[in-house]
Formats: structure tokens, sequence, C-alpha cells
């Protein structure tokens, strides 16, 4: 991989949620284009370093930087930051009221001041991308979990973000709808997009990663490359934590 | 209908309940039983009122409804009331609804000071009780700010339920799962946006059921203006009683208009209901 200009910069990041210290000294650097994986055991704090990464959690020291944006409570810039920092969860989150079509085409009109029709085209191109055209007006209630999950990743892709963030993209889907939305990411991956993503998808993480990190107990332990990662980790608690979750 | 013996069913019949609990459970039984309580109440109060030799007048009630003048079809007084009751309930409401909201997001702004403000207003409201709330506004704020009796009404009506109202709004507020207000601002939603496109749409939801109580409350309690003498329904019926003496009928017939009212109205509402849970 070439390595282009920095798109997230975290230097001595600590983060507390009251006494507990959930984040530990995190430096992290992700290139521009660059594919990220974070695993580890549950309460590690992978989900709440990406969260810091589009200001839903606020670290409480160190340093931010997301494509030249410092990133702090209370920062001017970061609503401008979300609209190019897209976010999957692990529970989806589609707005239930609104149609597929028009949870992809709120945040583009109002957010960005486009024009409906212009949004909706937007909306249609990315629900292609997706492979759920033909679901554009029924209701996310409507739909299988696998398929609201795609419409989420399309709903961040259609504030044409830079940079996406994924958070357990998969943990909460039927086994058999998994790889439906691993495929989308991994097409995603290809387009060339920077990538930082929460998961336990081994077979993913081997396909599409140029970094791996492992996370325990608020603290970055490991990271490196995927061939390394997978057959020959430096530290022994990575050993253990891929023998767990590789085993079957 | 005996389901073991109805085609693909093979299980042995369960135990049926036993004799007595099916004679009570019977449709012309329970309808029996429901008539004879009825009626026993209604047929005591009729023969109360004879025994004080009451002169029932039903006869006259109708023409304090509508009726019918050279000028053609007219509402009567009593209907009039009605009209003036719904005016004064829709305009209290309106602004109960406007001010509620507001306490209610005071309260979730998450500032010290906006919490503070509304909780001294929900409970210097709600341990107040209305009808002095009223003489309140009626006999102090009234002549200090200059307003008349029925501003004085309007006002008492909208803030006392503006209390009720704002928990109702920030309970379904807070109801809207927080993956809601993360997916908002994940797309760059501001607070405002948040709330206006994506909270407040689906919290409705959780409030019209509440709401509608709230209408029907306030509908009902809008009667202790009469005490100030405002022109309502109550107050008209108070008035053709003493014109007329016919308080039994009168009252009955001021209570059914009440009921006819709030019936339809919920009738109405849990209609809305069903359909708008259709989509979600």
């Amino acid at each position: 991989m070439t390595q282009s200009a920095p798109m997230i910069e975290v230097t001595n990041l600590d983060k507390f949620y009251g006494s507990f210290h959930a984040l530990k000294d995190i430096d992290l650097t992700v290139h521009q284009g660059e594919k990220v994986v974070i695993c580890g055991p549950s309460g590690s704090g992978k989900s709440t370093l990406i969260r810091c990464f589009n200001g839903l959690e606020w670290h409480n020291s160190g340093r931010l930087v997301i494509d030249g944006i410092e990133v702090y409570e209370g920062a001017k810039e970061i609503r401008d930051l979300r609209q190019e920092v897209g976010m999957v969860f692990q529970q989806f989150n589609l707005f239930p009221h609104l149609t597929v079509l028009e949870n992809l085409t709120i945040g583009p009109m109002k957010v960005r001041k486009i024009s409906q029709a212009q949004a909706e085209e937007t909306a249609r191109n990315y629900l292609e991308r997706v492979h759920i055209p033909e679901q554009a007006d029924k209701y996310p209630a409507q739909l299988s979990g696998g398929q609201q999950q795609r419409v989420a990743i399309a709903r961040s892709l259609c504030m044409e973000t830079r940079i996406m963030l994924f958070d357990e993209p998969t943990s909460a889907l039927d086994p058999e709808m998994i790889n439906e939305v691993l495929d989308v990411m991994v097409e995603l991956a290809d387009t060339g997009m920077t990538m930082v993503v929460v998961t336990h998808e081994m077979g993913f993480a081997r396909k599409v990663a140029d970094t791996m990190v492992f996370m325990e107990d608020g603290r970055i332990v490991e990271i490196s490359p995927p061939e390394q990662f997978f057959t020959n980790p430096s530290s022994e608690r990575c050993r253990l934590f891929l023998d767990q979750i590789l085993e079957h | 209908m005996d389901v073991s013996r109805m085609p693909g069913v093979r299980g042995a019949p369960l135990p049926k309940p036993p004799a007595i609990q099916r004679f009570f459970d019977s449709v012309p039984v329970s309808v029996a039983i429901y008539v004879i309580v009825v009626g026993l109440i209604v047929y005591g109060s009729f023969t109360g009122a004879q025994n004080m030799g009451y002169n029932w007048q039903w006869y006259r009630i109708p023409q304090y409804l509508y009726s019918f003048t050279d000028d053609g079809f007219q509402w009567g007084e009593i209907m009039i009331g009605l009209v003036a009751t719904l005016q004064l309930s829709v305009i209290a409401f309106a602004l109960a609804t406007a001010l509620g909201l507001l306490v209610a997001l005071l309260r979730l702004s998450g500032l010290i000071v906006g919490s503070a403000v509304a909780v001294g207003f929900l409970e210097l409201i709600r341990n107040i009780p209305l009808l002095v709330l009223l003489y309140l506004f009626y006999y102090v704020l009234g002549p200090i700010f200059g307003f008349d009796r029925y501003t004085a009404s309007v006002l008492t009506l909208a803030v006392f339920h503006a209390a009720l109202i704002s928990e109702i709004l920030r309970a379904g507020i807070n109801a809207v799962p927080r993956g809601q207000w993360e997916a908002a601002k994940s797309i760059g939603m501001t607070q405002f946006q948040t709330y206006r496109y994506i909270v407040l749409p689906q919290s409705v939801r959780f409030m019209l059921p509440p709401m509608t109580g709230e209408v029907v409350h306030l509908i009902k309690s809008s009667a202790i203006v009469s005490v100030i003498a405002v022109a309502e329904l109550t107050t008209i019926g108070r008035n053709i009683i003493s014109d007329t003496y016919m308080s039994f009928e009168i009252w009955f017939t001021v209570a059914a208009v009440y009921m006819a009212v709030t019936l339809i109205l919920s009738a109405g509402v849990s209609y809305l209901e069903r359909r708008y849970s259709v989509d979600q």
C-alpha cells in the first residue's frame, strides 16, 4: 500500500467514564484509503474508540485529528466532520418512520441542503450499489436485517463520506445474512474508501484489511499487517484471542 | 366450536371448565346480569326522585338543544355553550402543548438552569389545586396584568395542562431509542433537526394515547371556569336551572353532552392510532 496522507491521527488519547479508564494512551494513524480492522474481547474499548472518531464520544486527553480537523468536545467543525465520517451501527439505527429512500435523502437534503431530485438520484444510485434498488419505497421494518444494514451503509455513503466507520456491523445479524453485508463492505473497500471496522469476522479481515489492530482492556496491544497478525502475532494475548475465535 | 373435531387436529380434547364458570361466562347470562344491575340503579334513582316529589319535565329539554323557529333550524343554548367550551378547550390545549413542549425541552436540555426552571414550574403547578390556580389568575394576576375573565380561564387551563403535557412529551421523547439520536448526529444533523425530523415524528406514536386522555381531561376541567362566570357549557346549564328549576334534567343533559364529546374524541383517536400503526 502506498503511504498517502494521514486521515485519522490519534496521539496519546485517553478516555474516562467517571473513574473507569476506558481508553488508555491510544496511538493510531490511519492513512487515506487504508482499511483498518479492530478486534478484541468485549469491553476492550473498540467501539468507544471509533465512536470518538465522529464525536459520539469525547476523549478526555490526548489529540485526535481527522482529515485535518482537530476533534474535541464543543469544536465548531464537528458537524462538518460528521458529514465526512460515516458511521454504521450494530443495531442499524435506521429511521423507522421514513421509507428507505427518505432515510437516504433526509441527510443530504436537510444537512447538505441538496435538492430533493438530486438527493433521490444519489440515493437510488447508492441503493443500486448495495444491491437493493427495488426496496426504495418500503419501510425499514419490512426489510430483513441484512437489507437494513445495507440501507444503513447506503445512508452513510449518501453524505459523500470520505471515511467509513463500522461498529460491529454484522453482530446483530442472522448468520445467513452476514455475507450479503460483508460483500457490500468488500466492494466498498475496493473503491478506495478509508475504512475502520470493528468486527470479529476474520475472513473479511483477511480479505480487506491493510492493518489489524488488537485491543484489550482499553489499550492497543498489537498493530500489524494481516499476514503477520494471523500467523505470528507478537503478543501472547492476541494469539489466545485468535485461537478462541478461529477455533471453529 | 370443538377444536378437537376439526380436521387435522388429532390431540385429545382438553377438560372443560366447571359448569358454574361456563354458566356465568356465557353471553346471554352476562348481558342479563348487566341489564339487571343497570336497571336497578336507574330504577332506584327515579323512584328516589319520585318519592321526593320531583316533577320531571324532560319534554322541556329539547328546546335547549335545538329548535325550529320561523327562521328555520337553530341550535339551543346548551349547544351554544358546548361550542364555547370546545373553543375554550382548543385555545387552551394549543397553548398548553406549546408551553408543555418548551418545558419538556428545557428539562431535557441538560442545562442546569433549564431543568431547574422546568422542575420549578412543574412542582408549582402540580401542587396547586386547579380551582386555586383559577382564583390566582382571575383575582390576582388578572388585575395586575389587566386581563379579563376569559383570558384568565384560558391561561389557567393552559398552564395547568402544560405541566401535565410536558411530562407526556418528555416520556414520549425519552421513549425514542438512543440509537436514533446517534444516527441523526452521525449524518451531521443539528439538535433542532434531530428533534424536528427524527425524534418528534417518532414520539407522536408514544404520545397519542396519553395526549388523548389529556384532551378529555382538559375538556372536563374547563367546566371549572363556570365559577368565574365564563359563558360555557356548565355556566349555561347553571343559568338555565336558575330560570327553570329543572336541575335534574339539565345536569343529566349537560353530563351526557360532555360524555358524548369525549367519547367521540377517544373513538376518533383510537381510529387514528390503528391507521398510523400500520406502516411502522
